[in-house]
Formats: structure tokens, sequence, C-alpha cells
């Protein structure tokens, strides 16, 4: 599998907190990582070095595609096609859902008006094909305040993909979502899969994350604890390892946390 | 699968017209209910002055005055859309007439004091903008502080004094601006209606527009999409300063005189057009439309109570509940809604 995003060594920290100390990352691309760890396990910080929100501290090593970066900036993480979606604060409640998906990249005419006709269109059409919207009662037109938590996650998503992004970090997606708003999230997480993008999926609940995810990462304390192809290890071996991290710091009795590289894995 | 996929997308496709009037209603539906509320009131006045109400001098007298707080309520709209506010706007009134006043005093010609006069609009707004979003002080106390500012200022460079409009009843920009198209409509109406077609294009029609409901309504989510929320806002106030500021050009020429006070007594008819005209204290949504007529309302209020003998005095307490009768509605709305 290519690379799509490397990280080596990596440390953040913030004056003498360290939020990271070398953090050894890497996904292909169309693979979706599951990111879990406990709160303070620097989830957040990792994320926003991706996202190039925060720098790391020097002598870490960023790749994307193979290509050492060496500034990596917010705007220049969304050119390389890094999108994260937030629940909170991802939709515009009370515009329409046209004005949503197009948010901030709205498409103009030759004379500088907004394309509505079009933007229109384009949504109707990812409405009943992306999001598998069937309620009659949503048109392009609705206001999103209107939509289930669901929805709303499908919206963001949606336009994620529809603005080709090539990696979707989606922080804590199911969160405060029910049984079946949350199925369909995570079949959004599938969608992105399908259209052979990359997705890192963070969440605490490892019963959301290990069905739809190809590896899983463990985060602890500010480092990569473990990483587990999916076919390595059951639900409940992961559960156990968790358990154990949070408690002892080693994903194995015994073991340092670090010694499970995941390149020893058979993928 | 797919038959159900071609199914929902058909459903999404004929869904529109279907749902399109009642979707119409309940989106407009402050808007119409402002409507309504305009036409009882009409109804109201004709019912208690039928004499005043049946003449057309009325109605002309409307078109003359309403445009005065209407040229700034309309860019208002975008401020309170944006999510914050400008108190400072009677006092930029003012202060492009004093920027006419310095320098058509130095130089003699008109033009040179007119577009100074927007110009010192189009500065004042930008610092508004700035002192909001650069170093961040609230709106309400960053435009609290340059009106009084800028009233100062006046004061002190005017001493108190007016200055006559008279030399310009020779030139264009009277006629252009205050002249009575066809001997009946006033000019100001026309370039209020002008104003306000050209204000709904950019709130609806540009990126800019856009870009002025998302800061209002997700303020994060619109910077994490990479809306330059910072500029929006700063062009919101600009757009403001300089309406403010060729109000106060229009009012002068209408009275042929300029006050240094200029611009007071314009404030609350201004904020209770906005908020009558369905423009959420929440930011996020609002409507061009709905500020029009609001002010139309509040114009007619206006010249209602004086003709319904009522004294003036009253038009206060009218404004303070419209504002308040306004903004409450939209706050139980909201909630419901929630």
């Amino acid at each position: 599998m290519e690379q799509f995003l490397q990280m080596k060594n990596v440390s953040k920290t913030f004056g003498e907190v360290s939020a990271l100390h070398d953090v050894n990352f890497e996904i292909g691309t169309n693979e979706i990582v599951g990111l879990l760890g406990d709160n303070g396990a620097g989830k957040s910080t990792f994320v926003k070095i991706i996202t190039g929100y925060h720098q790391p501290d020097p002598g870490g090593e960023f790749y994307i595609k193979g290509k050492k970066i060496d500034r990596f900036t917010v705007p220049e993480a969304r050119k390389k096609g890094i999108e994260i979606v937030y629940q909170e604060r991802a939709l515009a409640d009370e515009q329409s859902l046209w004005r949503n998906i197009f948010l901030g990249r709205e498409t103009v005419n030759k004379w500088g008006f907004l394309d509505v006709k079009g933007m229109r269109n384009e949504t109707r059409k990812l409405m009943s094909t992306a999001m598998g919207f069937t309620s009659k009662a949503i048109t392009p037109e609705s206001t999103v305040r209107t939509f289930s938590g669901g929805e709303r996650q499908g919206v963001a998503i949606t336009r994620a993909l529809y603005f080709k992004a090539e990696l979707i970090i989606l922080d804590e997606p199911t969160m405060g979502l029910s049984l079946s708003e949350t199925k369909k999230c995570l079949d959004f997480v599938d969608q992105i899969k399908s259209e052979g993008k990359s997705c890192i999926f963070i969440d605490h609940n490892i019963f959301h994350v290990y069905p739809v995810c190809d590896r899983i990462v463990v985060m602890d304390r500010g480092t990569v604890a473990g990483q587990y192809r999916k076919n390595e290890l059951t639900l409940q071996e992961l559960i156990d390892k968790l358990y154990l991290v949070a408690h002892t710091g080693s994903l194995d009795s015994g073991k340092e946390g670090q010694d499970m590289h995941p390149e020893g894995g058979t993928a | 699968m797919k038959s159900g996929e071609t199914a929902t997308a058909k459903a999404a496709v004929e869904a529109p017209a279907a749902l399109g009037f009642k979707r119409f209603f309940r989106r407009y539906s402050m808007q119409i209910g402002i409507l309504f509320v305009g036409i009882f009131i009409w109804l109201l006045f004709l019912a208690a002055a039928p004499r005043t109400f049946l003449s057309s001098s009325i109605y002309i007298s409307f078109m003359s005055t309403t445009p005065f707080f209407a040229l700034m309520a309309l860019p208002l709209t975008y401020i309170i859309i944006v999510g914050e506010i400008d108190l400072s706007f009677p006092s930029i009134m003012s202060l492009g007439m004093l920027a006419f006043d310095v320098t058509y005093t130095m130089t003699g010609d008109v033009w040179v004091g007119f577009f100074s006069c927007i110009l010192a609009g189009v500065i004042a707004g930008y610092l508004n903008g700035v002192l909001v979003v650069k170093i961040g002080i609230p709106s309400l106390v960053a435009t609290i502080g340059t009106q009084y500012l800028w009233r100062g200022v006046i004061l002190v460079v005017t001493n108190g004094q007016g200055m006559g409009m008279t030399p310009i009843q020779d030139t264009i920009l009277y006629p252009l601006f205050v002249g009575r198209i066809g001997g009946v409509i006033p000019a100001q109406f026309a370039w209020t209606i002008g104003i306000a077609l050209v204000l709904w294009l950019i709130l609806n029609r540009t990126r800019f527009g856009a870009h002025v409901y998302l800061t209002g309504d997700n303020i994060g989510s619109a910077r994490l999409m990479g809306v330059n929320v910072d500029s929006t806002k700063i062009w919101s106030f600009i757009i403001l300063g300089a309406a403010a500021a060729f109000a106060g050009f229009v009012v002068s020429e209408e009275v042929l005189y300029y006050w240094p006070t200029l611009g007071e007594g314009y404030m609350m008819n201004t904020l209770a057009s906005v908020f009558l005209g369905g423009t959420s204290p929440y930011g996020g949504t609002g409507t061009i439309l709905g500020t029009f007529i609001a002010c139309f309302i509040i114009g007619a209020i206006n010249a209602g109570i004086v003709a319904a003998g009522m004294t003036a005095f009253w038009t206060n307490v009218i404004y303070g509940l419209i504002v308040l009768i306004s903004v409450s509605l939209q706050a139980v709305l909201i909630k419901r809604l929630k």
C-alpha cells in the first residue's frame, strides 16, 4: 500500500509540557485508521499537527506521498487534501443544505455571482447518491438546523469527499448520536473507504472504531503505544490491551509498548 | 438496492416542486408576518385618520423621509447578520458631512466634498471593523466609543456651528439625490430602492454575501472552511459607514443645512427597522426585503402617531416596544426550534 502520510519521530512540546514525543505514524492511501486513546493521550495535538494547525518541534520528519514537507500549515494541509470534520463546528445551522455543502467554496459564474442553480442541482444529486437522504422533507433548501446528528455528519463527510479530500479526519463523530444514527455515521466511513480515500477515525468507543477500520493505532501519554492490523487481533484482545495500557502504560504485560511496531504485523 | 437508489433520487428531484410553496412560507414566515403587520397598522391608521391616510401627500412624505434611515438600516442588516452591532452610524452621518464641510470650504468643489464625505464614512467603518476584528473589542463597546469620539471631533472642529447647503442647490448633486422625479417621487426613494436591490444582490448572490451569513451563523465552521471572517466583518462595517455618510449627505441636502448634531434621533428607528424586519439578533439570518418593508412600517408609525393626534413623544415608546417585541419573538422562536 502506498503511503499517504508519514511521520517520523515527531514531538510537540508546549513550554515545558511534552504533549507528543517521538511519534511514528503512517497512513496509506485508502486506509482507514482508528485512533484510540484516553483523554490526554495526545490525540488532539496529533490531529492538529496533521492539519497544520500546530508546528511540530524541530527534529521530526513529515512526509506526504513520500515527499518531505518542511513547514506544514493549514492552507497547505487543505491543498494536500487533508480535511477534518468536527461534529459541533462543521455546519452552519441556519443556512440551507446547499450553502453548507459549498461552505467557503461557493462556485460563481463568469460575472462573479453565485451559481445558485448549479450548486442546488449538485446538492440534490449528492443527497440522493452520497448522503442517501430519502426523506421527502429534506431538499437542498432545507435549513440544516432540522437535521439529526447522523445526517449532519453525513453532510460534513459528503462535503469533504465532494471536494476531493484525500484524508478525512473524523474527530469523535459518533459522540452524542443515537444507535441508528451511529450506524449511519459508520456507513459514511465505509463510504470513504469505497471511494478510495483515507480516514483517521478518532473515537473513545472501540466498538465503533473496530468494525470500520483497517488498522488500529493506540496512543497513550503522548506517544504511539501500539498499532495493529485488524486481522491480528480480536475485539476482545484489543479491549484487554487498552485496559492494560490505561493502567500500566504498556500494551503487553512485562513488555515495552514501543516494541509493538506495525511493520511486524502480517498484513 | 439500485432501484431503491433511483427511487430516492426521483423523490428528491420531485420534492422541491411539491414542497416549494410550503417551504417558502416556512422560510419567510417572519417576512410574511411583517408584511401583514404592516398592512394591519396601515388599516389602523386609515381608520383613525382617514383624511390623512387617503390623501397622496402622506405617501410622498413617507418616500421623502423614510430613506434617511432606510439607507442605513439596509446595510445595518449585514452587520446584524454577521453577528455584530454598530451604534456609531448616527455619528458617522455627521462625520461625513464634516468632511464635506471642511473640503468644500477649502476647494469650493462639491464633488470633492461629496467624495470626501463618503470616504470619511468608509474610514470610520473601517476603523470600527479593525477595533472589533483585529483588536478584539466587542462591537457594542467599540462602536459606543467611536460614536462619542466622532461626535466629539465634529463638535470640536465645527465649534457647534452648522453650514448652509444652498450652494449645492445649483449643482447636479441636488436633483440627483433629493430632486423630485416627475415632480412627485423623491429621488432619495429611488436611491433607496436601488441600493436595496444592490445590497440584496450582494447578500444573496455573491461569495461575500454567503460569507456574511456563514460568519454570523457559525464563525468556527466558517474559519475552518477557509472563509476570511475578519475581512467579511470589516467590509460589513465599511459598507455601513459609507451608507451612513451618504444618508447624512442626503438629509443635509433635503433640509439644505448641515447641523453638527445630524444623526441624533436616527438610532432607534434604524435599529427597530432591522429587528422588525426579521433579522435575528443572534446573527446568521435576516433579509434585505424584511428590513426594507420594516423601514416603511416604522416610517408610517412615525407619521401615523402624529396624524392620529398623539404627541410625538410617543414615538420613542413605540420604537422601544417594537425592538423589544420583535427581538423577543425571535428569541422565543429560536428556543422552540431547538
